[in-house]
């Protein structure tokens, strides 16, 4: 496993974090330094898949839980953000009714239960976070507890946030149904596409990235991590020493679920929707080629993933767009088989042979 | 039968047939009077002198004029008396064409119905069945009866003694309705129930005829239920075997290489798209044969698959072996990549797959219990297929290597077993039943590019609900989860029906984690 240099890069993050927004707002348009509204939403988006990366390498990486549901995770936090939002609309909808346009669409009279307190920021954060969690803790805890492990539980993980997408493309259940939400006005007052807004979100999701990272290099250098790593590499081994596996890998599996949870609470209000295409399975499938393309058990590899394979799929999507499916198809492809651990472990690699090299060229004839 | 038909049409023959139609009927058919039109027509109908069809007809075409108190017929610029056929050489000066209503017309095409049901055809005869099945005229349930009972095509009979039920029931004849209220309780033709519920609930009408009506109805839920039940369970078979198809394959690649093949899927893609292609070819090369192009397109799809699959196992899933985690992210990017590849190839949109002409149309058991063709076809395709895969499994040199690297691959390398070759072939093998289901599915379902993802989480969950490996599994958990749907879909609606099926499977695997079937044995974890 590769040390963590996070400490010796830090300062460096932390301005280009400050630097971004910097550029966005107090540089004038015309100007070539100036950073756009697209450049902004897109890195800040970018920062909040980073997020889910790491989280996804908690488990996966550190943990080899892999998971291909994590998208479900990442679109709760954004739903419960999101009704916030909705509300926070107020009546400036098209309706300029009391209920969220969707509801008035489909002649509902009341807000649903499971919608009172939305209202209040305090409560929204509260389900950001619990929400996610709830789900991941009760889901993982007869997973781990059935031993159910590899691939059944990759599969069963698929099956759970695809149905979980078909729950939420209807319109019973109280979600706005395939358009989900979207059309956000302000949010704690502000309004929501202003640029001090959006760097406000810019910044914040770089923080979450930056805790994110503290959180996780903590966690897998403590001796949970170590008893993590254990039962990844030999399950049977660390319960005869008389660990519990099931204990470990259920807090990692629901700290990496609240950490998605509240990327997606910070992406929604940055990209300005949320539908029930986020629970796709293809979606969390994405999640784990970010972090198989950085690096699967570093800290900073999902970081670098996340932009590559994005920063990529913007660049296709809008020029080539025939050609993503190809490269994302082709990445997948090349990573499994000629990258295992990664471009961080390819960068080793090569300066383990520049070395070697140096070594022999130095060495006395 | 032929004979109590026989003596019938003698007796519809004595009491209304003449040498020629008799005049003063063809004059009320002329009249203004709406009855006794209506009664003409049906007087008409019963006749069995050949004249009166013509006369129908003419009715229909509305080639029947009034001339000097004469009906005549006029075809063109020919000339002739209605009543007997002979031509009629001067030509009146201002005939006066009749004017026919809607009620008229509707009750001609009647009249004529009752005449087409003598068809050879069975086409003309089912037609006339359908014609004469909504409010038929009362005077016709003799015929339709007993013609009904001489009839070979089980729909047409079917039909036809519903509709003699339903004439009867308009009689003033106490008798005759008390015995069509019994012959419609033992149609279960829930299409009858309305004109049931009138007698069940008129308080004035006589008791027995009451009763026996409640109790009709309650003889035709009953069906209905049964028929609505059997009707869940087939179209739960049918889906259970288009899953099977789907996971057939995945049990066998899962099975012998513990490889979880995500492109799975897409294997049902080629073989839908290969029958796409073969069905293109037929349309230009040999059009004649167009037909049968189904039959040409099963070898082609299952060796489209089956190369794909053989290709990308030695490309890819081959380095990969004792990785599951990677392979099943390696087999997502080739899904990615043949979907994008289909749709370059054949465009994003959905193509049009024809079903064959023998394929078309459905078997009516009752009226509440259509099977339609293809969806039989389809599971005895699945039947087939399954019989098949299970000989080649359990019957040749193959299938037993294939087996042996199942159970324990170091020790079949041992003793002989090409491992590596036989990895390729099986993974062919499961690709190539892939491309088979993708042909069924071409018939029931679109062919688009996306058209694998579908049924892959479906497919998963039948693998894991069924057990790695098995067969048998796979069968059991197919058909149970396509009932299951379907029988759900009944009570909650699809959507739910399919996440209700999908936690019932993640519920299940708690308690059962290796699937149905377990293999026997004691397994050591790493």
């Amino acid at each position: 496993m590769l040390p963590s240099r996070l400490p010796r890069q830090a300062p460096y993050a932390l301005a280009l974090l400050l630097l971004v927004p910097a550029l966005h707002l107090w540089v004038p348009e015309g100007s070539p330094l100036h950073l756009s509204d697209f450049i902004l939403t897109l890195t800040g988006k970018i920062l909040c898949y980073a997020v889910v990366a790491v989280a996804m390498d908690l488990i996966w990486g550190f943990g080899g839980i892999l998971s291909l549901g994590h998208g479900l995770f990442f679109a709760l936090g954004g739903y419960a953000f999101g009704m916030y939002l909705m509300r926070e609309i107020g009546h400036d909808g098209s309706y300029h009714a009391d209920l969220p346009d969707f509801m008035v669409f489909l002649d509902w009279k009341t807000l649903p239960w499971y919608w009172q307190g939305s209202a209040h920021f305090a409560w929204a954060a509260l389900l950001v976070v619990v929400v996610p969690a709830a789900v991941a803790a009760v889901f993982g805890f007869f997973a781990f507890r059935s031993r159910i492990r590899g691939v059944y539980f990759s599969i069963i993980t698929q099956a759970l946030t695809y149905a979980a997408m078909l729950l939420f493309f209807r319109n019973e259940t109280g979600f706005g149904g395939n358009n989900g939400f979207t059309d956000f006005k302000r949010v704690l007052e502000f309004p929501i596409t202003s640029p001090q807004t959006r760097s406000v979100l810019f910044v914040l999701s770089g923080l979450l990235l930056a805790g994110t990272l503290w959180l996780t290099a903590w966690l897998t250098r403590s001796r949970f991590g170590r008893v993590l790593a254990a039962v990844r590499d030999a399950e049977s081994r660390a319960m005869f020493l008389g660990y519990r596996p099931q204990d470990y890998k259920l807090t990692a599996w629901v700290i990496s679920a609240v950490l998605c949870g509240l990327a997606g609470a910070l992406y929604v209000p940055q990209v300005g929707i949320i539908n029930p295409g986020e629970m796709s399975p293809a979606n969390s499938i994405e999640i784990a080629i970010w972090v198989a393309v950085g690096g699967r058990g570093t800290l900073i590899g999902p970081v670098l993933g996340a932009f590559i394979v994005n920063l990529a799929k913007t660049v296709f999507t809008s020029y080539f767009p025939d050609y993503w499916l190809f490269f994302l198809g082709a990445l997948f492809v090349a990573v499994t088989l000629y990258l295992p651990e990664g471009v961080l472990g390819l960068a080793a690699r090569v300066r383990a042979v520049r070395d070697r090299r140096a070594a022999a060229a130095g060495a006395p004839s | 039968m032929m004979r109590t038909l026989f003596a019938l049409l003698l007796l519809s023959c004595l009491s209304s047939a003449h040498a020629a139609l008799d005049p003063a009927a063809l004059q009320a058919l002329a009249g203004d009077d709406l009855d006794a039109r209506n009664a003409a027509v049906v007087a008409l109908a019963l006749s069995a002198d050949p004249q009166a069809r013509v006369v129908l007809l003419a009715l229909r075409d509305d080639a029947l004029y009034t001339a000097d108190g004469r009906v005549l017929v006029i075809d063109g610029e020919h000339l002739s008396d209605a009543a007997s056929g002979a031509s009629v050489a001067p030509a009146p000066d201002s005939p006066e064409p009749l004017t026919v209503n809607n009620l008229l017309r509707g009750q001609v095409g009647k009249a004529l119905a009752l005449g087409d049901l003598h068809s050879a055809e069975v086409r003309v005869r089912r037609a006339a069945a359908h014609e004469l099945a909504d409010a038929p005229p009362p005077a016709f349930a003799a015929i339709m009866h007993a013609v009904a009972l001489a009839e070979t095509d089980a729909e047409t009979a079917a039909l036809l003694r519903n509709a003699a039920a339903q004439a009867k029931l308009s009689s003033n004849d106490a008798a005759q309705r008390l015995a069509a209220v019994q012959e419609l309780a033992s149609s279960g033709d829930p299409a009858v129930a309305p004109l049931l519920r009138p007698f069940a609930e008129a308080s004035d009408a006589d008791p027995a005829l009451r009763s026996a009506a409640r109790a009709a109805l309650a003889a035709i839920n009953d069906r209905l239920y049964w028929g609505e039940l059997l009707d869940r369970v087939f179209t739960g078979v049918s889906l259970g075997s288009i899953l099977l198809l789907g996971a057939l394959g995945l049990a066998i690649t899962y099975g012998v290489m513990g490889v979880i093949n995500m492109a799975h899927g897409e294997f049902l893609m080629i073989g839908a798209y290969s029958a796409y292609v073969t069905q293109g070819l037929f349309q230009r090369h040999w059009p004649a044969a167009q037909a049968w192009y189904l039959a040409a397109a099963l070898p082609v799809s299952f060796l489209a698959a089956a190369l794909v699959g053989v290709l990308l196992e030695r490309l890819v899933i081959r380095h990969l072996y004792g990785r599951p985690l990677e392979t099943l992210l390696a087999s997502w990017g080739l899904s990615l990549i043949l979907i994008q590849a289909a749709r370059v190839l054949f465009g994003p949109q959905n193509v049009q797959v024809d079903n064959p002409g023998w394929m078309s149309g459905s078997l009516v058991l009752t009226p509440s219990l259509v099977l339609p063709w293809n969806r039989m076809l389809i599971i005895a395709f699945a039947i087939a297929v399954l019989v098949l895969t299970w000989a080649l499994m359990q019957r040749t040199r193959l299938g037993l290597y294939v087996r042996a690297v199942t159970q324990n691959r170091p020790m079949a390398a041992c003793v002989g077993v090409h491992t590596q070759r036989i990895d390729s072939l099986a993974f062919g093998l499961g690709a190539g039943i892939a491309g088979l289901g993708g042909v069924a599915l071409s018939q029931i379902s679109n062919v688009g590019p996306q058209m694998g993802q579908g049924y892959i989480v479906d497919a998963f969950m039948v693998v894991v609900l069924g057990g790695v490996g098995q067969l048998a599994g796979a069968v059991w958990a197919a058909l149970g989860l396509g009932v299951a749907a379907k029988f759900l879909e009944g009570w909650t609606g699809a959507v739910i029906a399919k996440i209700l099926v999908l936690v019932f499977v993640i519920v299940f695997i708690q308690k059962r984690p290796q699937g149905l079937f377990a293999q026997r044995g004691r397994h050591v974890e790493a």
